[in-house]
């Protein structure tokens, strides 16, 4: 028996390696990452921007989630963003102004109703799917526009009292505290789609983008890893809306919008898809260009932007961040 | 084991499978068992309705009436998952495979299904280095070498075919339905597949599912042939090869292939 | 209380053909070659613009320049079909929707750099103008000549789907586009021509759509959602189906509109996502 025993064959070792070697920090993550950290030093004027951006960012990584990984397009992803940041509000309102907790709240409220609307969606795709998800988003807006007296309507939600992050740091005007918060969380949250991504459970989803038909011949159930898919997305979105709720301490009834769903593909798609370091880098993108140019003429912003998202469709470079892989690659090679 | 053992369990049984769609009657009253570690085989001219039966086997489409039974438990009613997690597998007859992703990537997706580890979004694949070295293992049983970590994309027909018995073998079956497992592959290339499929495990039942004759005379124990939605007739391949209805309906159309 | 009954009924007919109209192209793009072209409702635009233009600066009269809308957008669509979409025929549905949004925005961005954000108005002929008293109700003239436009153009569509060589390769070719191409068909050359036709419509939808409904260059984003439900909740590449669904979606706005205000749009979406989970593929969709 001692010499059946079953060795460690050195391809093994190979093998092992090829997965480490999948789920290894790359190097565009490591310079966004440090980039972003490093931009509270020197930007010191434009901590609200970039705040923001970081939010955006992170909302991006939910929606990479749902279509860069499992392939599921949705085109009111802004429904859950809203429904989290709403939460976040509502609570700091009504006296529950721990941001924490309004992050949590956020996260359960959002992650909630994309849990419903996953039992909905499972079964579409093409046409229909693109035009339920866009419907749900609709339907957010227009509820949260006719029920003012919880939502403030058209006004946005007022009189929002954020407490001081763990009791010990205010919120101040000039956005310090509000960034270094939303990082921290933001980082987090990052880390946690990594670690889902580079999961059986993401390798699931992986397999459901590039043959749903052969998946439930592995013995796996579509229905049950989409609706977990969704669920989670939806509830990334929701802490991404909480966040920018209790860094702006505001919420308008933009963030259900239809134009909020939509910049949030382009992003993705700007930052290059089914990587999630690309959904940062697309915000940021995308955040501080859309504030220089908006503010020269937004029509020009339309134009570029429109442009801008055609080449890339076109080029099949798989955005920014596909662009620098090559890139990347290239140099490496050419040593 | 004892292989001279009286007649070993059945695993997989039909009783009076009927599906129509609409006025179309596509299958009719079959009724088969497979048992433990067969070589069985189903033929049938193009048309006889055997891509139908494998869904209906699958789980991909209900019966009309009739029941499906996986070692003796009634299946009828559950999803196509759900019969694989009790043991039955399948491959396509038009590759259906993950182009992106490597056939190590693959086949680790299968067993950490088959493990339970699926469903925790937050276990690192990393350290699933137990599902990892059985995909690793089980892809070198098939001399899969460097290919194992290339696209599957990438790689050649013959070897896609190939993957697709690895991926169904993952799931540690006890029924392996093979839906036409050289289909498209060059007569020359296609000794690698058949040399896979005869070194099967011995305890595993499989039933090929088959368009040509000759490739199923050299493994199947029985022969199954369905025409027209039915069973025409059953028996080992000698009694196959001298049955007259079965030289009328069926190798009449073979001499043409 | 039948008076605005009815009344509805005819503005929400003459508001579901104008939707027609723009969608009868879409719905044959979508079932057709499953290209999911968002950018429908720019080429709705161009006609309208087209016919305001024309008025304005050429002083051509209204019923002139609707076929010059029409032309005008279907040589667009000409273009943009032959240059660009072509390449993403049988592609990812994601690129398609991101490639027709990218467009949407540019055209909204030219629309506001050639003509400005403010609406444009546009006058027709007096014979339009009016109202008319049909029965027990006053109808607007041009709604009528709406319905009846609408109409007979819906009346040659159907007979030309249906009677002509060409309707009956599009129908064999959105039925099973592989088997149209064994048969030896060139489906590409079928699928521009339907292309240009379905733009041809939509800039005719445009340019009689402006009086009714105004025109600023957000059109095509405002009637991006109304066009894809109609597509969509019809069955995509039924041309009945587009129909039928286009005109009770008219209905259901004007007369939700006018009953229950405060409701917004909410009754629509939510119809409409419960249509869908309930058939998928859509009315009259296989």
């Amino acid at each position: 028996m001692v010499a059946l025993a079953p060795r460690i064959p050195a391809p093994s070792v190979v093998a092992r390696h090829l997965f480490l070697r999948r789920s290894r920090w790359r190097w565009e993550e490591i310079a966004f990452w440090l980039i972003a950290a490093a931009s509270f030093f020197l930007f010191p004027g434009h901590h609200v921007l970039i705040t923001q951006a970081l939010i955006s960012g992170l909302f991006v990584v939910s929606l990479d989630l749902l279509l860069g990984y499992s392939g599921i397009a949705s085109m009111g992803h802004a429904a859950f963003f809203g429904i989290g940041a709403y939460t976040a509000g509502i609570l700091a309102q009504q006296g529950w102004g721990d941001p924490l907790l309004g992050l949590i709240g956020g996260a359960i409220v959002a992650g909630a109703f994309g849990a419903l609307c996953s039992l909905l969606v499972a079964r579409l795709h093409g046409a229909a799917l693109l035009t339920v998800t866009l419907g749900i988003g609709l339907l957010c807006y227009e509820l949260a526009n006719k029920w003012s007296s919880l939502t403030g309507g058209d006004d946005g939600l007022q009189g929002m009292i954020v407490q001081p992050v763990l009791g010990l740091f205010a919120f101040d005007i000039d956005g310090n505290v509000g960034f270094i918060y939303a990082f921290v969380v933001i980082f987090i949250f990052y880390l946690l789609a990594r670690r889902l991504v580079n999961s059986p459970f993401g390798l699931a989803l992986t397999g459901i983008r590039e043959n749903i038909r052969r998946v439930p011949a592995l013995g796996i159930s579509v229905r049950f890893q989409l609706m977990m898919a969704f669920t989670i997305s939806a509830a990334v979105a929701g802490v991404a809306g909480a966040l920018l709720a209790e860094t702006t301490q505001y919420v308008a009834l933009e963030v259900l919008s239809f134009d909020r769903s939509i910049s949030v593909l382009i992003m993705l798609v700007l930052g290059g898809i089914g990587n999630l370091v690309g959904g940062m880098v697309g915000a940021m993108v995308f955040i501080v260009a859309r504030d220089q140019l908006a503010a020269v003429n937004p029509v020009y912003w339309n134009f570029w932007l429109g442009l801008i998202l055609c080449v890339v469709v076109m080029s099949g470079a798989g955005g920014i961040v596909g662009f620098l892989r090559r890139l990347g690659d290239r140099i490496g090679n050419g040593r | 084991m004892n292989i001279n053992s009286a007649s070993p369990e059945t695993v997989l049984e039909t009783r009076g499978l009927h599906k129509s769609f609409g006025a179309l009657r596509v299958t009719q009253d079959v009724s088969f068992r497979l048992p433990q570690g067969a070589r069985y085989a189903l033929i049938g001219p193009n048309g006889a309705g055997k891509s139908t039966l494998i869904n209906l086997l699958t789980g991909v489409l209900a019966p009309s009436s009739g029941t499906v039974l996986l070692n003796g438990s009634d299946v009828t009613r559950l999803r196509p998952e759900e019969r694989v997690r009790r043991g039955l597998a399948r491959t396509f007859q038009i590759n259906t495979l993950f182009p992106e992703l490597s056939p190590l990537e693959a086949a680790t997706l299968a067993i950490c299904q088959r493990r339970g580890l699926c469903i925790n979004p937050f276990r690192a694949l990393s350290g699933c280095d137990d599902a990892i070295d059985e995909a690793q293992a089980l892809l070198a049983d098939f001399d899969f070498g460097d290919d194992a970590g290339r696209p599957t994309h990438e790689l050649p027909y013959g070897r896609q075919r190939l993957l697709e018995i690895v991926l169904a073998l993952a799931a540690k079956p006890k029924v392996l339905l093979l839906d036409e497992p050289a289909a498209g592959v060059p007569q020359q290339e296609s000794a690698e597949i058949f040399t896979a499929i005869e070194a099967l495990p011995s305890d595993v039942a499989v039933l090929f599912i088959e368009h040509d004759m000759d490739v199923v005379f050299r493994f199947a124990q029985r022969i199954t042939v369905l025409v027209a939605g039915r069973i025409l007739c059953e028996g080992t391949p000698d009694e196959i090869a001298n049955h007259p209805e079965v030289r009328e309906v069926y190798l009449g159309d073979g001499e043409n292939v | 209380m039948i008076g605005p009954l009815v009344n509805i009924l005819i503005n929400g007919l003459a508001y579901g053909v104008l939707l027609f109209l723009m969608a009868g192209g879409l719905s044959v793009t979508m079932g057709l070659m499953g290209f999911a072209n968002l950018a429908h409702g720019s080429l709705a635009m161009l006609g309208g613009y087209i016919v305001v233009g024309l008025m304005r600066d050429y002083h051509w009269p209204f019923l002139l320049t609707l076929p010059a809308a029409a032309i005008g957008a279907a040589i667009a669509g000409w273009i943009v079909e032959r240059t660009i979409f072509k390449r993403f025929y049988g592609g990812k549905e994601l690129d398609q929707v991101l490639l027709t949004i990218g467009i949407v925005s540019m055209t909204v961005a030219i629309a506001t750099y050639v003509w400005g954000s403010t609406p444009q108005p546009v006058r027709v002929p007096e014979f339009l103008d009016g109202r008319v008293h049909v029965g027990i109700v006053d109808v607007g003239t041009y709604r009528l000549f709406l319905i009846l436009l609408g109409g007979l153009l819906t009346l040659g569509l159907v007979l030309g789907i249906e009677r002509t060589t060409f309707g009956a390769k599009i129908r064999a070719a959105v039925d099973n586009r592989r088997m149209t191409v064994s048969c030896g068909i060139n489906v590409d050359r079928l699928f521009t021509l339907a292309f240009a036709i379905g733009s041809a419509l939509a800039g005719l939808g445009g340019g009689l759509a402006v009086y009714l409904v105004g025109l600023d260059p957000s059109f095509p984003v405002k009637y991006l959602v109304y066009l894809l439900i109609v597509v969509v909740v019809g069955g995509l590449g039924s041309i009945q189906g587009t129909l039928l669904a286009a005109i009770a979606l008219g209905i259901c706005d004007v007369a939700g509109k006018y009953y229950v205000p405060e409701a917004g749009a909410f009754v629509l979406y939510a119809v409409t996502v419960l249509l869908l989970l309930w058939r998928p593929q859509g009315i009259f969709g296989r």
